[in-house]
């Protein structure tokens, strides 16, 4: 196994208390387990406190725009078709700002896992709502109270029966971490929106807020029955954490035969199967 | 000179098939031994309206397309409304019996005696048509067979009759139209290709395996070619779900070690900002053809422009090195798209390939391109000696930093779209910034020596210099011929890379000439602007074309007519 200690450790931009350590702790933990070491696999970001996670990770990182996160790190997969691919970024990045990426995400199931930190208010911009803001909560932005309902990324996966799809909850850094091992694991696109608080501009979504209003899923609850997986996706009083659903769609490299070459770097320009192309103009 | 060309033009409504019958014809041509250029014109529209197919062919050289119509074939009536004043004293009108053609010249095709078939009517047109230019019918035969093939004989078989059912008509009438003059018996054989499928051979010559985009005119083609011919090639093509997703899963292969492209118009470029600045910080191998049309915003979507030089040379916030390219025919599609990639691997930045709708669509007979002759291009490093002290972004005289690809060695390989350290980590403090700021400025220096400098066609110093860009060439060079011809002394300045500018390769034909004047496809002249910018040098004269029509030697001529 990778020793936890390869990934390294750094100072970060994070206020004190900010569910992101959590987060990167539980990661570290899960990429150890996985025996993925720094430079066996592709961490990709976009922008926003939790797309800083790989600046504080010894990792190959690609930390690009704001919502753009999903797109890159699927030009990758189609890149190198062997290599893990982790994406991690923020609920304004994901559902917000790249809400289309993350729905084509979901249609197209490439094999990567996309850790959503989802503390359900806008961090780095210093507390506007985000898409998954409480319709009522009152910001600097929305000092009436958010008027527009919370985007259910939960329910949006489930709906468009992702292949993997966990919440978790940075309280409980031991689940969060077998979730994370199993989301990699998983052949296919993995969603694991992550709870976490913003101790600094969300003073209602707290750490006894999410606890009061979360449950562990037990082993009654059948990962692979839909119908089970969007009941328990449209839960809101109290929100169940572990895998809700899950399900062995083929994923979107099965169905691109011109991907089963390895990866692209490695080809070079067949000129002969060129002349071919080239006479097929006359 | 194409004195003796001919112009067949096919108009007719979208959704009759006339792009059938005009690619076919030009396929024979072109397989005859004749030169052909193609002007395709239709509307933003899949049935209805008027559109029309072009094609300028004669045993010599054609380099534009002309006014002028020879061979009208009408498959509706509004064809010849449309045409009928364009008409030559030699035209003659292929039309439907139906169609009333007036007092014109015309042949009406009897299609329901020909064939009963409406499926076949194009077949028939076809036949007509190349019977008229005295295009050798066992010619169109070997095309029905590579055509239809995949559907079977039967269906090759009755194309086949009709069309010798269709020559034979013709032998039986006297059409009053002459032959043409016989093709070069020297010709080698051709492919026949239009500009964007021409950028799309060059960049799979140049090893490119990655294209993600979103369909928008005129630009389409250049995916759909890469991915289709690519499939001997095993190309990855991905339509993305907008131009954004297109940019950056572009980039997020490049970095992972695919040769990227992007293809778009204006209003997709214009979502793809974001990216290029991306690609400028990231140093991220990019290139990106745009096909222009004019705007703003949805403007004349189907027609042509060179109106997004600007957008070209200044997308992207920030400040960051880059090359355009704009090529003038098939062959500079083809080379510059291939240096294109060479550029862009080299000095790490995104590199431009600017065309437009007109020379997107246009047709023409070339040589195929001999591809041992192409120099190597740069390529990333999988293994670096010392992957334990890789730094993406090492600090270097000439700053180009070596680019690792990820995944193949320890080397931890980290871009960073926020300004950053040499190792790739986030940073805020002036040094770094200022060291990686000027560093990838550096790389600028690098492309300046490596611009290719615009071609002068003529004499350096002759009485009139017409300066022009990317598709424009072909009509200046015939407007210089015939300004010869009739005795004004006339070169042509072509420049077939827009940036970076490399004065001595240029100011002093500026200076010798005894009048420049700027040719564009813009109302505002933004070449010359750029020019006076950079230089000093001051264009005055200019011809401007920004009615959505490409340039014709005719319409150069008649402006110059008001300037000189």
């Amino acid at each position: 196994m990778v020793d936890i200690e390869a990934y390294g450790e750094f100072e970060t931009a994070w206020c004190p208390g900010c569910g992101n350590h959590g987060l990167l702790g539980g990661l570290k933990k899960a990429l150890a387990e996985l025996d993925i070491a720094p430079h066996q696999y592709l961490h990709f970001s976009g922008i926003g406190q939790a797309a800083k996670a790989p600046q504080y990770l010894n990792c190959n990182m690609f930390n690009g725009l704001h919502g753009r996160s999903l797109p890159a790190a699927q030009g990758a997969r189609l890149a190198n078709p062997d290599i893990p691919i982790l994406v991690e970024s923020g609920d304004g990045c994901n559902y917000g700002e790249g809400g289309n990426h993350f729905l084509a995400a979901l249609r197209r199931n490439m094999n990567l896992t996309l850790l959503a930190h989802d503390n359900q208010i806008y961090g780095l911009t210093k507390g506007q709502a985000s898409p998954t803001t409480a319709r009522g909560q009152h910001t600097k932005a929305q000092p009436y109270g958010q008027p527009s309902e919370p985007f259910n990324p939960i329910a949006v996966a489930v709906a468009m029966k992702a292949g993997f799809v966990a919440r978790a909850f940075v309280g409980d850094l031991k689940q969060l971490a077998e979730i994370i091992v199993q989301a990699m694991g998983h052949k296919g696109f993995a969603l694991v929106d992550v709870f976490q608080p913003c101790v600094s501009f969300n003073h209602v979504n707290t750490y006894k807020w999410y606890r009061d209003h979360t449950y562990s899923l037990g082993d009654d609850h059948d990962p692979t029955d839909w119908s089970a997986a969007m009941g328990k996706a449209m839960e809101t009083e109290k929100m169940p954490l572990g895998v809700i659903y899950r399900n062995d769609r083929p994923p979107f490299e099965e169905g691109l035969p011109t991907l089963m070459h390895g990866p692209l770097a490695r080809r070079g320009c067949d000129k002969d199967a060129l002349r071919g192309v080239l006479r097929s103009f006359m | 000179m194409s004195d003796a060309s001919i112009n067949i033009l096919i108009g007719g409504e979208a959704g009759q098939g006339l792009v059938t019958i005009g690619q076919l014809m030009s396929k024979a041509l072109v397989r005859t031994g004749y030169e052909i250029i193609v002007d395709q014109e239709y509307l933003s529209r899949v049935r209805g309206g008027h559109n029309w197919f072009a094609i300028r062919t004669g045993p010599e050289p054609v380099l534009s397309p002309v006014e002028a119509v020879d061979i009208l074939v009408a498959l509706d009536g509004t064809t010849i409304d449309v045409h009928k004043d364009k008409l030559t004293d030699r035209a003659i009108v292929l039309a439907d019996a139906k169609l009333e053609c007036k007092n014109l010249n015309s042949l009406s095709i009897p299609f329901e005696e020909l064939t009963p078939k409406v499926m076949l009517h194009n077949t028939v047109a076809l036949g007509v048509l190349g019977a008229l230019v005295c295009v050798e019918l066992d010619v169109l035969e070997r095309l029905m067979a590579d055509n239809f093939g995949k559907k079977g004989d039967e269906v090759v078989n009755e194309n086949i009759e009709v069309l010798r059912k269709s020559y034979a008509w013709v032998g039986e009438r006297d059409s009053r139209f002459e032959c043409l003059a016989p093709p070069p018996e020297d010709m080698p054989e051709r492919m026949m290709l239009n500009g964007n499928e021409a950028i799309a051979l060059g960049a799979l010559a140049a090893g490119c395996n990655f294209c993600s985009f979103y369909p928008m005119t005129p630009a389409t083609t250049v995916p759909l070619t890469l991915i289709n011919a690519g499939k001997a090639l095993n190309f990855v093509g991905e339509q993305a779900e907008d131009e954004i997703a297109a940019v950056n899963m572009a980039l997020g292969a490049s970095y992972a070690g695919a040769r990227a492209l992007v293809a778009t118009s204006g209003g997709g470029f214009a979502l793809m900002e974001e990216g290029v600045s991306l690609a400028g910080i990231t140093e991220t191998p990019l290139v990106i053809v745009l096909a222009q049309r004019p705007g703003p915003a949805t403007g004349l979507p189907t027609r042509t422009e060179q109106a997004d030089l600007n957008l070209a040379l200044y997308s992207g916030h920030g400040e960051f090195p880059r090359a355009v390219f704009a090529p003038g025919d098939l062959e500079e599609c083809f080379y510059l798209t291939h240096r294109a990639f060479d550029m862009t691997e080299k000095y790490q930045t995104p590199v431009f390939v600017l065309t437009d709708k007109f020379l997107a669509d246009s047709y023409r007979g070339v040589v195929p391109f001999n591809l041992d002759e192409l120099p190597e291009v740069a390529a990333p490093i999988l293994e670096p000696d010392d992957p334990a002290g890789y730094k993406r972004y090492a600090v270097t005289e000439d700053g180009v930093s070596p680019r690792v690809v990820p995944g193949f060695s320890e080397a931890l390989v980290r871009v960073d779209s926020d300004e950053h350290t040499e190792e790739g980590f986030i940073a805020e403090d002036q040094e770094t910034r200022i060291a990686q700021n000027e560093k990838r400025l550096r790389k600028g220096a690098g492309l300046l020596e490596e611009t290719v400098p615009p071609e002068l066609f003529g004499e350096d110093g002759a009485d009139l210099l017409l300066l022009c860009w990317g598709s424009t060439l072909g009509p200046a060079l015939e407007a210089m011929q015939r300004l010869n011809a009739s005795g004004t002394d006339t070169s042509v300045l072509h420049f077939k890379q827009l940036w970076p500018l490399k004065d001595d390769q240029f100011v002093p034909f500026l200076e010798e000439a005894g009048r420049v004047v700027g040719i564009e496809g813009n109302a505002t002249g933004q070449f010359a602007r750029l020019l006076r910018q950079e230089t000093g040098f001051h264009i005055t004269d200019l011809v401007l074309r920004h009615d959505g029509f490409p340039f014709t030697p005719a319409y150069i001529l008649e402006c110059l007519e008001d300037i000189l």
